[in-house]
């Protein structure tokens, strides 16, 4: 899908944000248009993808999770070994290319799960620019590896208190922060959200996971996969995975959200499956909210899933039925944790594990003359101590 | 001409504003009351949403207060319809995108309409997207009210093309709040929002003291004040209409004053 010359996916989409920022995404939007045509920005954003960020990801085939669950052949791409540990590493790297184009001087992010946060703080580091993070304060209390690990980056951490302290809640500050300094500062978001251009250029940095699956994947097999499983929260690995394969019918296009204790239990996160249409973020897509349309609070084990609405271009993808979005649990995922662990020695982000847990379901229902390539979205060396409190154990890093 | 454009024929306008049911409905509509009779020329009603990005600390604060009273979207047009018993001064809603978008844009603006609600100010639905909007509000004859912002630069053209009644300067960089100064080229954005509009200019974000009321009524033709106005009704607890009351007779008169000057 194709962001229209309206800044649309379909209905959803568009810049709902103060006056105050619309100059600056004026700016961005030329800025992104003329990068995507220009060269010379193309090989900066690749040299550095791959001299810097390990890419290309290996595409790996995880058979004895295959033989275990008897069915499709089942594909990792492996974004877990980028460097900083994320597929959160692309987008960052375009997005600052930008900024430097732009002429400005300050970075900000807003992170869950801490992720994004670190890329940011990162890619900062290494082009000499400052930094300065906004993080839920309930996030940087069960994250607190990667808020150390930001500030080593030499990067400010502002642990936000207003709301529930969490993803949503950065967000805000985030966007706050940015209309007070719109002219040096640049606010590198890291998911396919916000005001356009933002989920288009997320989209397009992103887009190289999935490039780079097809071509690997015909390498081994010859042939197109069957399904492409990734976890979803604002969406970003998952748009990355999608991305092209979007105008291949044959390949079906799972994201998976977190449904926290059970989407029936209103402690959830699972936007696409309860949310309806809203505008917030700068953008109009489908929100967890009230009747009235207050924003709801979430819940999710994951603190990079648990956000109430979903980037533009994946309601709209559910909305024409071109991708499928499911539901995992708390429980599902953390037994997926433990599962590809013990199965292929990998410890793969809880927020990843939620698509991992996915594929449990799916592949026992496919043959095996077909396959999934399942994203591991990023490594979960930052959730061994909170996987280890799920299950009764104190441990201190 | 637009009930909101009537306000500005004869003199420079103070707007000051309160966040609906903070705390309690019943105090918004005494505290309405008290500022009408103290003169302000339209008054600013805040709808609360869960997530205000344009708003400060402290009308942040006031929408905590407010939901935790209880407050709705519907509750806020029953304050209206309570206040419209006592005072026919002209209000105008400060609203995010998301509640009249989820009330249904037509059934939002027709409420409006029926109790007397002049205009919408909405932060987060620039010129880019206000055309969902427009239908409704000139149908049910609402005044949509443009943000235009000291980074409007090349904009401004675009921004009031739609302006009805009056038109919002934001002041400032940033949040809504109290401040010291405001930005370098509000002189400069006054005289160029003239060039291409005949509309009242009306600048907020940050003012609080009479002084800032009277040089800012001295370059624009209204003033708008919101925080100092919520801060001072929160210290006062019961006493808050007489509170407001008071400062608003103080910013009538220095905006006031601003028209002698000229």
């Amino acid at each position: 899908m194709t962001q229209t010359i309206d800044n649309r996916f379909g209905e959803f989409g568009g810049q709902y944000v103060p006056e105050t920022l619309m100059t600056a995404l004026d700016q961005l939007t030329t800025a992104f248009e003329a990068a995507k045509q220009d060269p010379e920005f193309q090989a900066e954003f690749h040299r550095l993808l791959n001299e810097y960020a390990n890419r290309p990801s290996l595409l790996y085939y995880a058979k004895r999770m295959t033989e275990t669950l008897g069915g499709a052949k089942i594909y990792l791409k492996r974004e877990d070994l980028n460097h900083t540990g994320a597929h959160k590493i692309n987008n960052v790297i375009g997005q600052v290319l930008l900024a430097r184009r732009l002429g400005k001087t300050r970075l900000i992010a807003e992170t869950g799960a801490g992720q994004h946060g670190v890329a940011t703080a990162t890619i900062a580091a290494l082009f000499g620019m400052e930094c300065e993070v906004f993080m839920g304060k309930e996030d940087t209390e069960r994250q607190q590896l990667n808020v150390y690990r930001m500030r080593l980056l030499g990067a400010k951490v502002n642990a936000v208190t207003s709301g529930q302290g969490l993803l949503k809640d950065a967000v805000n500050a985030a966007l706050q922060d940015w209309a007070a300094h719109p002219d040096d500062t640049f606010y590198v978001i890291g998911s396919a959200m916000g005001p356009a251009p933002y989920p288009a250029m997320v989209h397009e940095f992103q887009s190289v996971i999935s490039k780079e699956s097809k071509a690997q994947y015909q390498t081994v097999a010859g042939k197109l996969p069957d399904a492409i499983v990734a976890c979803v929260g604002g969406g970003s690995n998952a748009i990355g995975s999608f991305a092209a394969y979007l105008d291949d019918p044959s390949v079906r296009l799972y994201g998976v959200e977190a449904a926290g204790q059970g989407v029936a239990s209103g402690k959830t996160a699972a936007t696409l499956e309860l949310g309806t249409p809203g505008i917030f973020h700068g953008m109009k897509s489908i929100f967890l909210q009230n009747q009235e349309g207050q924003i709801a609070k979430v819940y999710s084990i994951s603190a990079g899933l648990d956000y109430p609405g979903i980037g533009p271009e994946h309601a709209a993808l559910q909305a024409t039925g071109r991708a499928e979005y499911v539901g995992i649990t708390d429980e599902e995922a953390v037994a997926a944790f433990e599962f590809i662990a013990k199965q292929e020695g990998i410890i793969a982000a809880i927020e990843s594990c939620h698509a991992v847990a996915y594929v449990q379901k799916l592949a026992p229902t496919m043959r095996p003359d077909q396959s999934i390539i399942c994203t591991l979205s990023g490594r979960g060396d930052k959730d061994v101590a909170s996987i280890a409190k799920y299950r009764g154990e104190e441990i201190h890093e | 001409m637009s009930k909101l454009r009537e306000v500005f024929k004869n003199h420079k306008a103070f707007i000051p504003f309160v966040t609906a049911g903070d705390p309690s409905a019943a105090r918004t509509v005494a505290s309405v009351v008290a500022l009408a009779e103290a003169g302000a020329d339209i008054v600013e009603l805040g709808v609360p949403f869960s997530d205000p990005i344009a708003d400060g600390p402290v009308i942040q604060a006031a929408g905590l207060r407010a939901f935790a009273g209880g407050i709705t979207v519907n509750g806020v047009f029953d304050i209206v319809a309570e206040i419209r018993k006592q005072t026919q001064v002209p209000l105008v809603f400060l609203t995010y995108a998301n509640l009249p978008f989820k009330y249904g844009y037509d059934a939002f603006c027709r409420r409006c309409a029926a109790l007397g609600v002049a205009g919408l100010v909405i932060p987060d639905l620039p010129a880019e997207e206000a055309g969902e909007i427009l239908p409704f509000t000139k149908k049910h004859g609402l005044d949509l009210i443009p943000l235009v912002s000291p980074t409007s630069g090349s904009r401004l053209a675009k921004l009031v093309t739609d302006a009805t009644g009056f038109i919002y300067i934001v002041s400032a960089l940033g949040v809504t709040g109290q401040r010291a100064g405001f930005a370098q080229n509000l002189p400069d954005l006054i005289a160029a929002l003239r060039q291409v509009t005949d509309a009242p200019l009306c600048v907020g974000f940050g003012v609080h003291t009479p002084e800032q009321a009277r040089e800012l009524a001295g370059l624009a033709d209204g003033v708008i004040v919101g925080s100092a106005i919520v801060a001072q009704a929160a210290a006062a607890g019961d006493d808050a209409p007489a509170a407001i009351a008071a400062y608003t007779r103080d910013m009538v008169a220095a905006v006031r004053q601003a028209e002698v000057d000229a």
